[in-house]
């Protein structure tokens, strides 16, 4: 009884900052102690009798960048759609952090739980302006009613700009996003993704039909913010790889062939055969 | 917080919309009442009592257009069956005025016929115009949240769904064609005579029906503003361009499409409530599929996603459709066929398109 009232007393200190506060994470479920953010084992997955996904095995840790390379079809695509719900696999588990079942979720509520992705095609909403495209991806309760009744007030306001600076689209924050070249709806998506505050972003082909300078950036980008999330990049731009990577994993047909740094991976001569090196010939 | 509601509700319109929003409203709900009673009969400025009634049935279809217009211009979901929820709120009017206007114990023709003599369970609470009125939201909005749950939880969209609403609207026209379902068959209901005590052939009455129906759409009109102009309107607009990535960006796509799948139903609804004593009559013909297509060619011949035109193209379709089938009656359909052409091709974007090419805005709606 008195250790009951002690720990009473001890929760209305107001000097006290809990643990439980200090994780300022979107998703209240989501539990990285055990390092891994994402646990993909041994999914599986056909499309009429083309095996897309086979026994694929992946772990990618907390506020790691990765990157995922590998030739057409070799599942990569597929491996995103299983993680966002679009896909359901035939076998195999998909777990965020060691709680989260991805498998049981539908792809909203992925995306609630802090899971944001990035499509090869850029796709922004076309009919709304920049500003309004961030807004409706800024963190906040999807409800109906909070929709109905939505304000921004200053805090989500300052934020919006601190995105819309970092995207460098300021100047075009009343512009259609319909009406934006190629380079900047990629990066306009991106503004959409981290006003989501994902942990972890899924990132298809970023600088497909990019200038340099967009590449660059891009990848300075992708860089900065591995820490704080978790990044996992698609791409087939090979300099573009080598500038962030840390970690690659390399897929063929639909299962992991190989795994480490990118002069690990480039020396493996499995890897050289099936993709690199048709590359450097 | 109040001043907070009142800055939003105030930024539905910039002043210049304001004003031509209170020049409409005042030319509806003061200029026509005004002429109808205070002009003498000779003047040529004169508005009969017949032309009131038309201007109500047309404000009716014109809250009909709002409906279809936040479902399809908004949300891009294309309704070819807003015609059974029409008549559905019809229906549910036309019991309470049919009920009601055999007061003494008798029951219609349609009922004897079924070879009962008293009227019928469902029949009974219609004699209640709380009911009623609760009815005309209930009957529409259920059948439109769980036929829009299966629907679009089975993601079916675009062609898909407007035929399957076809369908929807065709079979309810069956169902109500027959006698045995016990409201009146193929005549429908008719032959109305009390609607809360007062006669509905008298010009009071007729008046006051008028103005509720003006209300309604006024009403309509602000609350289908409000919703396209919130965030919730936003994510209706991002889900018609881009439903996936509303899925992926965490909004689940099925609530909101339910919401306001069910909302614009209800308003059909009332809309229909509205037209039947206005009419005088609701038979299932208004179920029938060609009724719902014309209802989408007033939205577009107007110009989706405006609301405006919605109201506009409700009315030019209407006004037409009366002039002509007065003077060339054959002629309506080829007529009305024309119409759907021209504005296809030529206007895809409707008179209110029109209007924003002539001042050169062209940019957002």
């Amino acid at each position: 009884m008195n250790r009951a009232v002690a720990a009473f007393r001890e929760l209305q200190r107001r000097d006290r900052v809990f643990p439980f506060l200090q994780e300022a994470a979107p998703s209240p479920g989501l539990d990285t102690r055990h390092g891994p953010i994402l646990y993909v084992e041994g999914i599986s997955r056909s499309f009429d009798g083309f095996q897309a996904l086979d026994d694929l095995t992946l772990y990618v840790d907390d506020g790691e960048l990765r990157c995922i390379i590998g030739p057409n079809g070799a599942g990569k695509t597929t491996l995103m759609d299983v993680i966002t719900g679009k896909t359901t696999p035939d076998s195999g588990h998909a777990w965020f952090g060691s709680r989260l079942n991805l498998l049981r979720m539908n792809e909203h509520a992925i995306a609630q739980a802090g899971i944001g992705r990035k499509f090869q095609k850029p796709t922004v909403f076309e009919n709304l302006s920049v500003f309004e495209n961030l807004e409706l991806a800024m963190h906040a309760d999807r409800g109906l009613r909070r929709s109905l009744f939505w304000r921004l007030d200053g805090e989500g306001r300052d934020r919006l700009d601190e995105v819309l600076a970092l995207i460098g689209l300021e100047a075009r924050r009343r512009t259609l996003a319909g009406s934006l070249s190629h380079g900047q709806k990629q990066w306009l998506e991106i503004g959409s993704l981290l006003m989501q505050n994902p942990r972890l972003l899924l990132v298809d082909e970023p600088v497909a039909g990019m200038t340099g300078q967009e590449t660059e950036q891009t990848a300075e980008l992708l860089v900065s913010l591995a820490g704080r999330h978790s990044v996992v990049v698609v791409e087939h731009d090979m300099e573009f790889v080598r500038s962030i990577a840390r970690t690659v994993t390399v897929l063929h047909q639909g299962s992991v062939l190989a795994e480490g740094t990118m002069d690990q991976v480039q020396a493996d001569p499995r890897v050289r055969e099936v993709y690199l090196g048709e590359e450097e010939t | 917080m109040a001043q907070a509601r009142i800055n939003r509700i105030a930024g539905l319109h910039g002043p210049a919309g304001w004003l031509l929003f209170l020049l409409a409203v005042a030319a509806v709900l003061v200029l026509m009442p005004v002429l109808n009673r205070v002009v003498s009969p000779e003047s040529i400025f004169h508005v009969p009592n017949w032309m009131l009634t038309l201007t109500g049935r047309f404000l009716c279809l014109a809250l009909v257009a709002l409906a279809l217009d936040l479902i399809w211009g908004y949300t891009g979901i294309l309704s070819l069956g807003h015609g059974a929820f029409f008549a559905l709120g019809g229906y549910v009017m036309g019991m309470h005025l049919t009920r009601n206007s055999y007061a003494d114990g008798g029951v219609p023709n349609f009922i004897q016929f079924l070879g009962v003599s008293e009227w019928p369970w469902f029949w009974v609470p219609f004699q209640w115009f709380w009911f009623t009125a609760l009815m005309i939201l209930l009957v529409p909005g259920v059948l439109a949240f769980l036929f829009g749950f299966f629907a679009f939880r089975s993601r079916v969209r675009g062609v898909y769904f407007a035929i399957i609403t076809q369908a929807l609207t065709f079979g309810m026209m069956l169902l109500f064609f027959r006698t045995e379902t016990g409201v009146g068959g193929d005549t429908g209901l008719t032959n109305f005579q009390t609607l809360l005590g007062f006669s509905v052939r008298d010009a009071d009455t007729r008046l006051a029906l008028y103005l509720v129906s003006a209300l309604a759409v006024i009403g309509g009109y602000l609350a289908c503003r409000y919703i396209v102009t919130s965030k919730l309107g936003r994510v209706l607009t991002a889900i018609r361009d881009a439903e996936s990535r509303v899925r992926f960006t965490g909004y689940n796509p099925l609530r909101y499409k339910l919401f306001v799948w069910t909302l614009s139903a209800m308003l059909c609804g009332v809309a229909g409530a509205l037209y039947v004593p206005q009419t005088g009559v609701i038979n299932p013909g208004e179920m029938a599929p060609a009724q719902s297509i014309e209802m989408a060619v007033w939205v577009a011949l107007g110009g989706r996603g405006t609301l405006v035109g919605a109201l506009a193209g409700a009315g030019i379709v209407n006004g037409m459709k009366s002039y002509v089938t007065a003077v060339h009656p054959d002629l309506w359909l080829f007529f009305l066929g024309a119409l759907f052409i021209i504005v296809t091709l030529f206007l895809p974007r409707g008179v209110v398109g029109l209007f924003q090419r002539v001042r050169g805005e062209g940019g957002r709606s």
